[in-house]
C-alpha cells in the first residue's frame, strides 16, 4: 500500500477491510460469483479506484461496503464496523451518517427541486428545518450551484446533476465517499469538473474516496491507488501518484 | 422522520400522481358520504322518535300510586311491601311532599273521571281528564285546532277529534275518510259545553234526601262523612285535538280535557273517596294516582326509588325506552355495516393505489434507502400517504353525506308539506358521527396500507436502484 503525502496524517488507520469477501448470486442453475474472495484495506483518507471491465464485480464491491448489499461469506469492515452483523436499521444509520454516494445516473428524486434533493438525507437524520436550509445552501454553494436550489431536476444539465448528488452525498458530512461512475454519463470536461470537485474533497476534507469505474486513464489521473477486479476476484492492486489537472477526460 | 417532514413528503408525493390518488380519496369519499348518510338517517330517527316521546309526556313521568291500591295485583315488591294499614295514603301533603324532591318539576294528581257532557240539549257520556299547564308542549297539542286553555282555572274545556265528531253527530263509518281536526273545529270552537257531576262536600249534619227535580243533589254515602252533590260547570270550547294525548292509556283514556285547577275545584267524586273514606275515616280528599313529571328523562330512575322509599307504588316507561334504545342500536349497527361495506370497497383502492405507487417509484424507494432512509422511514411514508388519502376522503365524505341528508330531508319535508303533514327534521350528524367518520376513514386507509407499506419497506435497495 503506497501512501500519499498530501493526506499522510489520515492514512494511519484502516478505514475499509475486507476480509476473503464474497457475494453470491443464484440465477437459475447458474451461479454468479460477483465477488469472490476479495480481501482488501483503504486507508482514511486515501482515494482509491475501483477498476476492471463490465461484470468484473467493481459495483458489486461497492455496493456491500455501502451496505446496501450483504456478503454471502467474508466480512468487511468500515470504520470499525462490521457491516454483515448490522440489522437494517444499523445500516440505514450507517449509509446516512458515515457513507455518501454518488451513481452513474445521478440518482436524483425528479419531484423534488435541487434544494429538496440535497436535504433529504438530513430530514432522515431528523435535522431541524432552519438548521436543514443552512446546510443545504451551503453544500450546493460548494458545488456551485446555489443559483439552482429552485430548479427540478430535469432542469439542470447532467454535470449541475451530478454537483447536485455530489452535495446531496456531502450534506451529512460523511467520512466515506463512494462514487459508482461519477462521470459515466457526463462529457469530458464535465467530467473533469466533477471529478476535480471529487479530489478536492479528499485532499481538504481528508474524506475517504472509493471510486468504480471502468477508465484506467481517470483513475491515474486522480486515485492514489488502483485496484483491478476482474470475474470478482481481485486481481492487481497498485498505487498511482495522481496526474496534475489541466487536461480533458480521455 | 419528523411528522411534519413525513406528511410534507407524503402530500408531495399525493400531488405527484394528482389524478389517480384524487379518483382514489374520491372512492374514500363515497364510502365515508354512505357509512355517514346511514348513520346519520339513524340517528335522525332516533332523535325524531325520542323528541316525539318526550312530547308525549310518556318518559320523563312516573306515575305514583299508593300500595294500598296496589297489592294483591301479584308484583313481587308489591306482595313484599306494607299492609294496606302501614302504607301511605296518597294525599295533597304527600303529592307536595313528592314535588319536593329533587328533579321533580311538577308533581299534579291524576283527575279523571266519568260524566255527562251537554251539547245543544244532548246529553254525551265521556271520561274527562285534567291537564297541567305544561301539558301544552304535549305533542298531542302541537297543531290542535283553536288554543289551549288560557289560564289554568279557566271554565274552558278542550276536545279529542273523535268527541268533537260525535257532538256534530259526524263519526265516520268504518273504513270512510275521517273529517279533520278543521272542520270539525270550525262550529265548535267558541260554543258553550254544559259539564254535569257528581261533586264530593262535606259532611251534612244531616243527609237531603235525593231531589231529582233540583241541580244541587246530595246522598248519603253509607253513614261516612261527607255528601256526593250534583253540580253543572259551563265550559266553553277553545280547542280541537287532531291527536290523541291520551294514545297510550288504552280503553280509559279521555277525551275531553280540562286545566287542572279548574278541576281540582270542582272537587269531582272520586272512585277512591269511598274507599279511602270507610279505610281512614278521614273526609280529605285521597288521589288515586298523581304523575310527577321528571327535570329529564335520565334522572326517572332516581326519582322513582325515591317515591318507592316513601312508601308508594310507582311505573314509569323507562323500560320501555330500554327497549327503544336496544332497537336503535341494532339499527345503527346494521346502516353502519351496510354503510362501512362502501369503505371496504375504498379501501381495495387504497391498496391497489400504493402497490401501484411502489411499482412506479421503485427506483425512487432506493434512492431513498441508499441515502440513509431506513425501512421504517419508507413504512412511514406509505403510512402517511394511506392516512393523508383516508383524512381526505373522510372530510369531503363527511360533508358529502351532510349534503346527502340535506337534500333528502328537504325533498322528503316538501314531499310532506304537499300532503299537508307538517315538516320534520330526521337527519341528524352529530359531532361525535363527524369525528368517527373521519377517525373511521383514516384508520382503514392506515390499515390499507399495512401490506404496501411493508413491501415498500422491504425493497432491496440494490434491485430498486437498478430498476428503470
Amino acid at each position: 500500500m503506497t501512501t500519499v503525502p498530501a493526506v499522510s496524517a489520515a492514512l494511519s488507520t484502516v478505514a475499509i477491510h475486507s476480509d476473503n469477501l464474497c457475494r453470491h448470486y443464484r440465477m437459475g442453475e447458474t451461479l454468479i460469483r460477483a465477488v469472490d474472495g476479495v480481501s482488501l484495506e483503504v486507508r482514511s483518507g486515501e482515494f482509491v479506484a475501483l477498476l476492471g471491465s463490465s461484470g468484473s464485480g467493481k459495483s458489486s464491491m461497492l455496493n456491500l461496503i455501502a451496505g446496501l448489499d450483504s456478503p454471502t461469506s467474508g466480512s468487511v469492515v468500515v470504520q470499525d464496523r462490521d457491516l454483515a452483523k448490522l440489522s437494517r436499521e444499523e445500516l440505514a444509520k450507517y449509509r446516512l451518517h458515515v457513507v455518501g454516494m454518488v451513481f452513474q445516473s445521478f440518482n436524483l428524486i425528479a419531484s423534488m427541486t435541487v434544494a429538496e434533493n440535497v436535504e433529504l438525507p438530513l430530514r432522515f437524520a431528523e435535522v431541524e428545518r432552519s438548521k436543514r436550509d443552512n446546510m443545504a445552501r451551503e453544500a450546493l454553494e460548494r458545488v456551485g450551484l446555489r443559483t439552482r436550489m429552485g430548479h427540478r431536476p430535469s432542469q439542470l444539465s447532467g454535470g449541475e446533476q451530478q454537483r447536485a448528488a455530489l452535495a446531496r452525498a456531502l450534506i451529512n458530512r460523511p467520512q466515506l465517499l463512494l462514487a459508482d461512475e461519477p462521470t459515466g454519463n457526463l462529457d469530458s470536461r464535465t467530467g473533469t469538473e466533477i471529478m476535480e470537485m471529487v479530489q478536492q474533497f479528499n485532499r481538504d476534507l481528508g474524506m475517504t474516496i472509493v471510486m468504480v469505474t471502468h477508465e484506467r486513464a481517470l483513475a491515474e489521473r486522480y486515485a492514489q491507488r488502483m485496484i483491478f477486479l476482474a470475474d470478482g476476484r481481485l486481481i492487481d492492486d497498485r498505487a498511482n501518484i495522481p496526474q496534475p489537472s489541466g487536461g480533458g477526460q480521455s | 422522520m419528523k411528522l411534519p417532514d413525513l406528511t410534507e413528503l407524503a402530500l408531495r408525493n399525493l400531488r405527484e400522481s394528482l389524478l389517480r390518488n384524487s379518483l382514489t380519496t374520491v372512492g374514500i369519499s363515497v364510502g365515508v358520504a354512505s357509512l355517514v348518510a346511514m348513520l346519520s338517517l339513524g340517528i335522525g330517527l332516533q332523535q325524531m322518535a325520542s323528541r316525539r316521546l318526550m312530547k308525549s309526556g310518556l318518559f320523563d313521568t312516573v306515575v305514583v300510586t299508593s300500595r294500598r291500591e296496589m297489592r294483591g295485583m301479584g308484583r313481587e315488591e308489591e306482595r313484599n311491601g306494607p299492609t294496606a294499614g302501614e302504607s301511605r295514603v296518597l294525599d295533597e301533603a304527600s303529592r307536595v311532599e313528592i314535588e319536593h324532591l329533587p328533579n321533580v318539576s311538577e308533581a299534579y294528581p291524576d283527575i279523571r273521571f266519568q260524566a255527562e257532557l251537554r251539547f245543544e240539549d244532548k246529553p254525551h257520556l265521556t271520561i274527562i281528564s285534567a291537564l297541567p299547564e305544561s301539558a301544552q308542549s304535549n305533542d298531542a297539542f302541537e297543531g290542535m285546532q283553536g288554543s289551549f286553555f288560557t289560564s289554568d282555572t279557566a271554565p274552558e274545556v278542550v276536545l279529542q277529534k273523535s268527541f268533537a265528531e260525535e257532538l256534530l253527530g259526524k263519526t265516520p263509518a268504518l273504513g270512510a275518510p275521517e273529517p279533520g281536526a278543521a272542520e270539525l273545529a270550525k262550529p265548535l270552537l267558541g260554543k258553550e259545553l254544559t259539564l254535569v257531576y257528581a261533586q264530593r262536600a262535606s259532611s251534612p249534619a244531616q243527609p237531603t234526601p235525593l231531589r231529582p227535580d233540583t241541580d244541587s243533589k246530595d246522598s248519603d254515602a253509607a253513614g261516612a262523612s261527607y255528601s256526593v252533590i250534583s253540580r253543572e260547570q259551563k265550559l266553553k270550547i277553545v280547542g280541537v285535538s287532531d291527536l290523541d294525548p291520551e294514545s297510550m292509556r288504552g280503553p280509559s283514556r279521555a277525551k275531553v280535557f280540562l286545566p287542572l285547577r279548574l278541576a281540582e275545584g270542582l272537587h269531582v267524586m272520586q272512585p277512591t273517596d269511598l274507599r279511602e273514606i270507610s279505610r281512614a275515616g278521614s273526609d280529605h280528599p285521597v288521589y288515586s294516582s298523581i304523575s310527577v313529571r321528571v327535570k329529564n328523562p335520565s334522572q326517572v330512575q332516581v326519582v322513582e326509588d325515591a317515591i318507592k322509599k316513601m312508601g308508594f307504588t310507582t311505573f314509569s316507561i323507562l323500560d320501555a325506552s330500554r327497549g327503544l334504545r336496544q332497537f336503535f342500536g341494532v339499527l345503527y349497527s346494521f346502516l353502519g355495516i351496510f354503510g362501512s361495506l362502501a369503505l371496504m370497497v375504498a379501501s381495495i383502492g387504497i391498496v391497489n393505489t400504493l402497490v401501484m405507487a411502489i411499482l412506479e417509484r421503485r427506483r425512487e424507494i432506493g434512492i431513498m434507502k441508499a441515502i440513509g432512509a431506513s425501512d421504517g422511514d419508507v413504512k412511514k411514508l406509505f403510512f402517511a400517504e394511506a392516512g393523508a388519502m383516508g383524512i381526505l376522503g373522510g372530510l369531503v365524505g363527511v360533508a358529502l353525506g351532510w349534503a346527502i341528508g340535506q337534500i333528502i330531508n328537504f325533498g322528503t319535508n316538501v314531499y310532506l308539506k304537499r300532503q299537508s303533514l307538517p315538516a320534520e327534521h330526521f337527519w341528524a350528524v352529530p359531532w361525535w358521527l363527524v369525528g368517527g367518520a373521519i377517525l373511521f376513514s383514516a384508520g382503514v386507509s392506515l390499515v390499507s396500507g399495512l401490506y404496501p407499506a411493508g413491501r415498500a419497506a422491504k425493497l432491496d435497495p440494490v434491485q430498486a436502484l437498478r430498476y428503470e
